[in-house]
């Protein structure tokens, strides 16, 4: 259990990091994981040299989307946003087809506390949620992102 | 009071579901999600399996001696179902899909040729989304308008409220007996003394019912009755709409193909008697027959006593789980059958759901398909422990100490 669990895990999902609405958002998106009704508004502010300036999230979920939210936001801030439109593929990757004997970017350092949702096949897409959701935000996609 | 035999029987039902006897994480199962779909004892899957093995065919078309056998038990199992639920005849036992499929048909082949705008179909809010997307999208297609009585905070529909609902602009009534998300007993009773008198029909979702306690369809003097053979110890993908037989026949058919028909000529196509007319194609053959084998297991126990054990194990369940640091009940309805919710500290209830299955224990958590109940009490949804035959006191003990494990990680 304790390798889901993570202390660094329960922590983020008491004391979300970076959590709360962003007036300024040049991009934002909600993500909806229907399974279980967690639901998140991303916000990202992406400056004129596409680099992300701050980003937050607001919603209520599970501790594991609401960590892997509060992880990500604090993990993509300073990026370019082909930087992290690539660290979103890395992180999909690792979570579902189970990279963890690769090594993992420095950027995504934090986010190996995650590693043990994939012997949790149901809660995969508690994790991907955030991810999924920064996906549709720089997308501009105008729909919510969905976990299916 | 149930008497001492049946709670020592009790053990010998819980040895005829395979399913229940395994581990899962290391731990002894503990199934306390029934109320999402049951477990099937062995009798059922048996009949199944001896049915693919040596008799399968399909219905109602052959002179061959399998199109025969497979034409006798598919019907057996009607009358089966028919006498369970005390139909007045096996005409008025639609098989469907499952209890979806049921309220859809009476929705698309009652309500919609006869709807007009303005007109209301009164539900409560402590519905299953099947007992409510259906009618939202039939009114749509008419005009009409969906009404909805409102609930405490103990999960109890207002009766009175709902009642004044009902009025000369009502066509239609629909009420689940027992609630899926909260366990609340309906009061279908009175709803439907009081829809009676004004001569408006009233569909009982009885999903939840039937698996619990005894069903009588002329008692109850409902015009519709919906049920899943799923939930109740048979196949998934099996399901029974019960109607009255003067509503059925005037009804159009709602889906056409074979079966359904007497005469097909391309100026003019003649239904198929009832029930048939509703039974578009080669209907799920095994998983009926497999609902019926459900119901002589049922039958052999008596629902009566089913009803009375799981009532003891229900109780002990709520007060056990009432004794739990951090807990909140949701769904404190006087009259509950089967069913708790409820929330723990502000775990989310997913996360109490993955720290139970790995200790073995088997619960259900999120909206539950029942999001305006969640909206109401303002929550995303809960952790939902329901209750089947199979199960005892001991289950509950060890779903409590799962909690308590819960609580420990979370602290
Ligand atoms: C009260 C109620 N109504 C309807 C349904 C829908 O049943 P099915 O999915 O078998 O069609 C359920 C199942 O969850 C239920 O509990």
């Amino acid at each position: 259990m304790q390798d889901l669990y993570r202390e660094l895990i329960l922590d983020h999902s008491r004391k979300p990091r970076h959590f709360g609405c962003l007036e300024d958002a040049t991009h934002t998106a909600d993500g909806i994981n229907a399974l279980c009704g967690d639901r998140l508004t991303l916000y990202v502010q992406v400056d004129d040299h596409g680099l992300i300036r701050r980003s937050s999230f607001d919603g209520s979920g599970c501790a594991i989307s609401v960590a892997s939210a509060s992880l990500m936001t604090a993990a993509i801030t300073g990026l370019h946003v082909t930087r992290a439109a690539s660290c979103i593929d890395e992180i999909a990757a690792r979570l579902t087809e189970g990279a963890a004997s690769t090594g993992v970017s420095p950027e995504l350092e934090k986010l190996v506390a995650l590693d043990g949702v994939r012997r949790y096949p149901g809660r995969v897409k508690c994790a991907t949620l955030a991810w999924r959701t920064l996906q549709a935000a720089l997308n501009n996609a105008g729909t919510p992102a969905t976990t299916e | 009071m149930i008497a001492r035999a049946e709670m020592v029987n009790a053990h010998h039902w819980r040895a005829d579901f395979p399913a229940l006897d395994q581990s899962v994480h290391g731990n002894p199962l503990i199934y306390l999600d029934s109320a999402a779909s049951a477990q099937q004892p062995a009798s059922v899957i048996d009949t199944v399996a001896r049915y693919q093995r040596e008799d399968h065919s399909n219905v109602h078309r052959g002179v061959h001696t399998l199109s025969h056998r497979a034409t006798e038990a598919y019907e057996g199992a009607r009358d089966k179902i028919a006498g369970f639920i005390n139909a007045n005849s096996r005409t008025e036992i639609v098989l469907t899909s499952g209890t979806t499929e049921s309220i859809n048909l009476v929705a698309q082949s009652f309500c919609r040729p006869r709807l007009q705008p303005g007109d209301t179909i009164v539900i409560s809010h402590l519905e299953h989304h099947a007992n409510i997307v259906p009618w939202q999208l039939v009114c749509e297609q008419t005009g009409a308008e969906l009404a909805v009585a409102p609930i405490d905070e103990r999960g109890e529909i207002d009766v009175e409220a709902m009642l004044a609902l009902i009025d000369d602009k009502t066509f239609l009534v629909g009420i689940s007996h027992v609630a899926n998300a909260l366990g609340t007993i309906c009061p279908v009773e009175r709803i439907i003394e009081h829809a009676r008198a004004r001569e408006i029909p009233v569909l009982v979702d009885g999903a939840q019912a039937v698996p619990h306690m005894q069903v009588d369809v002329q008692a109850l003097d409902c015009d519709f009755y919906a049920f899943s053979g799923h939930k109740m110890f048979g196949p998934t993908g099996t399901g029974v709409l019960w109607g009255r037989e003067d509503l059925l026949d005037t009804m159009p058919p709602w889906q056409g193909g074979g079966d359904m028909i007497l005469e097909v000529t391309f100026d003019r196509t003649t239904w198929n008697e009832l029930p048939y007319k509703f039974e578009a194609g080669t209907p799920n053959i095994s998983g009926v027959i497999g609902l019926g084998a459900a119901i002589d297991y049922l039958r052999d126990i008596g629902m009566q006593n089913v009803a009375a054990y799981e009532n003891d194990v229900h109780d002990y369940m709520v007060a056990e789980l009432a004794k739990v640091d951090g807990i909140r009940l949701v769904g404190e309805a006087r009259r509950k059958a089967s069913v708790q919710s409820f929330l723990l500290d502000d775990i989310h209830s997913h996360d109490v759901g993955t720290i139970l299955d790995h200790q073995g224990v088997a619960i259900r958590t999120g909206h539950h398909c029942a999001m305006p109940v969640m909206q109401y009490f303002g929550i995303p949804g809960t952790a939902r422990a329901s209750l089947a035959l199979y199960n005892n006191r001991e289950d509950i003990d060890r779903l409590v100490a799962a909690l308590q494990k819960a609580r420990e990680i979370f602290a």
